[in-house]
């Protein structure tokens, strides 16, 4: 596939580096050179330098016979022009642009056929905010996903000792909670996973990935580990987007205090934050940090820019004693340096919001794609077409599909009749309803199932989307 | 500062614009054949022969007027029209000193309604009328010296007006010039009086009651035709009606012009003073009712509450009509309402005192220091509805109310320096700054101001005309920066 990536900051890198992997030919158009330059060195992608907005830049980077554009710069305007252009000029088929200013997102209407001609919009600050509220709810997880809108979700959880599931084969998972279907999807022992068994025992240390219908997730997670107390207290480092978006989310439901050390930005914050307690100064100063009782938080979030920074200041309040602390770290060797040690859970913002925008360059129809592990594995759920004749898992028992080493199928969501009394259902307000299916060895995948799958590395991802494309009978 | 010559040009051709007044009165004068005609007739020669010769000396004297200009045009507007305007009374009523003219004139334009006449409703009705036409009038004026002109010299954080303005006022009819606004709000203004006429006349008054207590009522001035003023009537319905047209003029005009022009209640709901002031009374007026019942003042609470519901309401909003003699009860209640009147009424509203908006900031800027105690480096602007306040403007309204209270002191000294006792003193002095009308003691809803020597007659009428002006634009006059070059 041709893609055409506007913007070669955090998210446009990501994109490319996630991309290229998966045999796609990309060119990265970007103003800075130097920037540029060093995305070419790591990757095998081409570049143009140029005003992404512009007519000539586009053409110079081949949009008359790219198949996607994905406009990811700083700029909305720059972003929307771009996707307008696209269409207008080179009639490219499929154009993503990144949103942000909530004054557009208002009115969806913009991004239509007619006027800005964008297919998706995606806005990376707002995903990001989404996964941390979701981290805030669920306390215990080191992440949280959800599939099918919210029916399914898989929570990666670290299991400690005094779980009663701990040390135990997996399953006496039924045993212990016969009331909720739930699969362990993979496990990871000392960064190495493991494709679990019945038999396999769960260590102490282990990080779980496990897939429920989302009512009965807390009871899954009760099993691996004792619950936290709920958050109270909360203190976000850093107002730029994430951060002032994230007081936004929660300033209502928790005791949100926010330090910035911008003289305006803070001014602006406080001015546009109803409940939270903006405070202006450096997040590394011990004074500060004394002075609010960071020992007494529940949650620390360090959501600067700046990695370093991020860091440092999610160490100093564990140090002080803060509860649980979570950093944003971009770069992945910090990140995995640092995750589970020190810092409870490093949030790599490109790899969160980018799966969005990855589901629509698959092949296939992929509804979500979701990064694991900070891109190092992934959770696809991919729609199942075609018939027995045309497909070759339609129609088919798991247990007789080809072996994938690595990969699992973790659920099954299948929309069902409404006479049907279905064991969860999820009324969307339409004469439908689904139906949660935790994939067991016998389970026989449909047409048209969205079927959860996980894959324990990227490298595996083509293969799934492989076997899930529909032969030439189809047509 | 420059000449005086432009100021007192624009001066002339007020008071030629103010001699149009005296037709309402002269009106009247035919209607009811009192025999003031003439009186009038010569009033009126006077005001425009006055503001004519004035006009002619200074007309030479043309020049753009500055903002500077605006302080003395403002105090020099109150204090001729007050000055020109006891002209009738003077005719009419003979004895009366220019003293007690000027006082009553001032009383009249700056909306406070305390009376220094005895025997109201023994006076010619159209000498009645030309008083309540004093407050009406004096009540136009302010809506326009509040909404534009202060606010364009910047005195005592009145800028924040334009901030403050909710919402859906930035962008609806209310206009950027001047005049535009002042029609506007006008308007307004005149409606509202004409439904509060014909209310009163359904409830039962006269038609010069009615428009008499109208004006009152409107302008929160609080003149009345009787000396017992509204308690002549005893009228629950009476009293029901003046509450709800007081509470409507206590509250922004601004905001009743948006609410009128969108057809929508919304624009209340968004004011965060009108929220403020109709909370602050209703709680006051059931604590104080209550308050009545338990020590027996009354011995039904209903009454107690009908009571206290028109006299808080009354002096709460600077207006100052007066169904009972609540000198009589229990000291906490009538200080308490006398406390309210400094503080209650909105900005752009007939009323006087601090101002809601005021005592907001003030209050907001107390706990804003209590927080800073505890975090030192929290960073929390002063919140008025969704707009955060600059901390220059929180500083002018500090500022302002310090003066505020410094003015109350040295007044009330003066007053006790001359022989009054202390609660007289002080009560005459707020109700005064305030423009509220009666104050307790000897000054109480049962007296009025005739008992006071000349001397605190004239410290009463400086109190009015500094409380109605802000206070800045008055003293800013005596300060050698004003006169400067």
């Amino acid at each position: 596939m041709k893609i055409i990536i506007l913007g070669a900051g955090q998210v446009g890198a990501s994109v490319a580096e996630s991309l290229v992997s998966e045999a796609n030919d990309i060119t990265v158009v970007d103003t800075d050179t130097a920037r540029l330059a060093q995305l070419q060195d790591r990757f095998d992608l081409r570049t143009v330098t140029g005003n992404a907005a512009s007519p000539s830049t586009l053409r110079q980077a081949g949009a008359e016979d790219a198949d996607l554009l994905i406009a990811v710069t700083q700029s909305d305007q720059t972003n929307l022009c771009a996707c307008r252009i696209a269409k207008s000029l080179f009639n490219l088929p499929t154009r993503i642009a990144r949103v942000r200013s909530a004054d557009y997102v208002e009115h969806p209407e913009l991004l239509e056929e007619a006027n800005f001609a964008v297919d998706f919009s995606i806005c990376p600050e707002q995903i990001v905010t989404d996964y941390i509220v979701k981290l805030i709810e669920f306390p215990e997880a080191l992440q949280v996903l959800e599939f099918a809108d919210g029916l399914v979700s898989l929570v990666a959880v670290r299991a400690f000792e005094g779980g009663p599931l701990v040390g135990h084969p997996l399953k006496d998972l039924r045993k212990h909670i016969p009331q909720v279907d739930a699969r362990i999807a993979a496990v990871y022992r000392r960064d190495k996973p493991i494709i679990p068994h019945a038999d396999t025992v769960i260590e102490p240390g282990d990080e779980v990935f496990c897939l429920a219908a989302t009512k009965g997730i807390r009871k899954v997670m009760r099993e691996l580990r004792r619950m936290d107390k709920p958050v109270k207290r909360v203190m976000i480092v850093g107002g730029g987007n994430i951060g002032y978006r994230l007081a936004r989310a929660i300033e209502n439901d928790y005791q949100v205090k926010l330090i910035d050390h911008g003289r305006e930005r803070t001014g602006w914050l406080a001015e546009n934050l109803q409940n939270t307690l903006v405070l202006r100064g450096d997040a590394t100063d011990e004074r500060l940090l004394e002075e609010e009782n960071v020992g007494d938080m529940d949650l620390f979030l360090s959501l600067t820019n700046d990695d370093e920074n991020n860091i440092m200041a999610a160490l100093l309040a564990k140090r002080m004693g803060a509860g649980r602390v979570v950093s944003l770290i971009n770069r992945r060797a910090y990140a995995d340096l640092l995750q589970g040690g020190q810092i409870d859970i490093a949030i790599s913002p490109a790899q969160t919001s980018i799966g969005t925008l990855l589901a629509h360059v698959r092949r296939g129809d992929v509804a979500a794609v979701h990064s694991l592990r900070r891109g190092a594995a992934e959770a696809l759920e991919v729609v199942a077409h075609g018939d027995a004749q045309s497909s070759q898992v339609v129609g088919r028992r798991i247990d007789q599909l080809p072996v994938i080493e690595g990969a699992a199928i973790a659920a099954i969501v299948r929309h069902v009749p409404i006479s049907e009394t279905p064991v969860y259902t999820h009324d969307l307000g339409e004469e439908r309803q689904y139906k949660v299916i935790i994939a067991h060895h016998d389970t026989v995948i449909e047409q048209d199932d969205h079927v959860i799958v996980f894959v324990v590395s990227k490298h595996l991802v083509p293969k799934v989307e492989k076997l899930f494309q529909v032969g030439i009978g189809f047509f | 500062m420059h000449s005086l010559g432009p100021v007192l040009r624009v001066m002339g051709l007020l008071l030629m614009v103010f001699s149009l007044a005296y037709l309402m009165p002269i009106a009247s004068a035919l209607i009811f054949a009192d025999g003031t005609v003439a009186l009038f007739l010569d009033a009126m020669a006077i005001c425009f022969a006055g503001g004519g010769v004035l006009w002619a000396l200074t007309r030479r004297a043309r020049r753009e007027l500055q903002a500077r200009d605006g302080f003395l045009l403002v105090t020099l507007a109150w204090v001729m029209m007050a000055a020109i305007a006891t002209v009738p009374l003077m005719l009419a009523i003979p004895g009366l000193s220019f003293t007690d003219a000027f006082f009553e004139t001032m009383s009249g334009l700056t909306t406070t309604g305390a009376t220094v006449l005895v025997g109201l409703e023994k006076l010619p009705p159209s000498i009645n009328l030309w008083r309540h036409e004093l407050n009406w009038l004096g009540g136009m004026g302010i809506i326009v010296l509040a909404v534009a002109i202060l606010p364009l010299l910047g005195v005592g954080g009145m800028q924040l007006f334009k901030a403050e303005t909710p919402g859906p006022m930035k962008d609806a009819k209310l206009t950027a010039r001047i005049t535009d606004t002042a029609k506007a709000l006008w308007l307004v203004y005149f409606a509202i009086t004409v439904v509060c006429i014909l209310c009163l006349r359904l409830v039962g008054m006269n038609w010069l009651d009615a428009i008499c207590h109208a004006f009152a009522a409107l302008s929160l001035g609080g003149f009345s035709t009787y000396d017992a003023s509204v308690g002549q009537f005893d009228s629950p319905a009476i009293e029901f009606v003046l509450i709800v047209f007081m509470m409507l003029a206590a509250m922004n005009f601004a905001t009743h012009f948006i609410a009128w022009s969108g057809r929508s209640l919304r624009a209340y709901w968004t004011d965060s003073e009108a929220k403020a002031l109709v909370a602050l009374i209703v709680s006051s007026i059931l604590v104080c009712a209550t308050y009545l019942w338990v020590v027996g003042t009354y011995g039904e609470w209903m009454t107690a509450l009908r009571h206290v519901a028109f006299n808080l309401v009354s002096i709460a909003t600077d207006c100052g009509f007066v169904s009972v003699d609540y000198d009589k009860w229990p000291i906490f209640v009538p200080l308490w309402m006398l406390f309210l009147s400094c503080i209650t009424v909105s900005s752009g509203s007939t009323g006087g005192g601090i101002k809601m908006v005021r005592t907001l900031i003030l209050a907001k800027q107390g706990l804003r220091e209590l927080q800073r105690l505890i975090h030192p480096r929290v960073v929390n602007p002063i919140r008025i509805g969704a707009t955060a306040i600059p901390d220059q403007i929180a500083g002018a309204v500090l500022g302002f109310i310090f003066l505020y209270a410094l003015t109350v002191g040295e007044l009330t000294f003066f007053l006790v320096a001359s022989g009054l006792d202390f609660i007289s003193a002080f009560t005459a002095i707020i109700a005064c700054i305030n423009n509220a009308g009666p104050g307790l003691n000897v000054v109480g809803p049962a007296q009025n101001f005739q008992s006071l020597t000349d001397f605190q007659t004239w410290i009463c009428s400086l109190a009015m005309l500094a409380g109605r002006l802000e206070i800045f634009t008055l003293v800013v006059l005596f300060t050698p920066y004003f006169w400067k070059k």
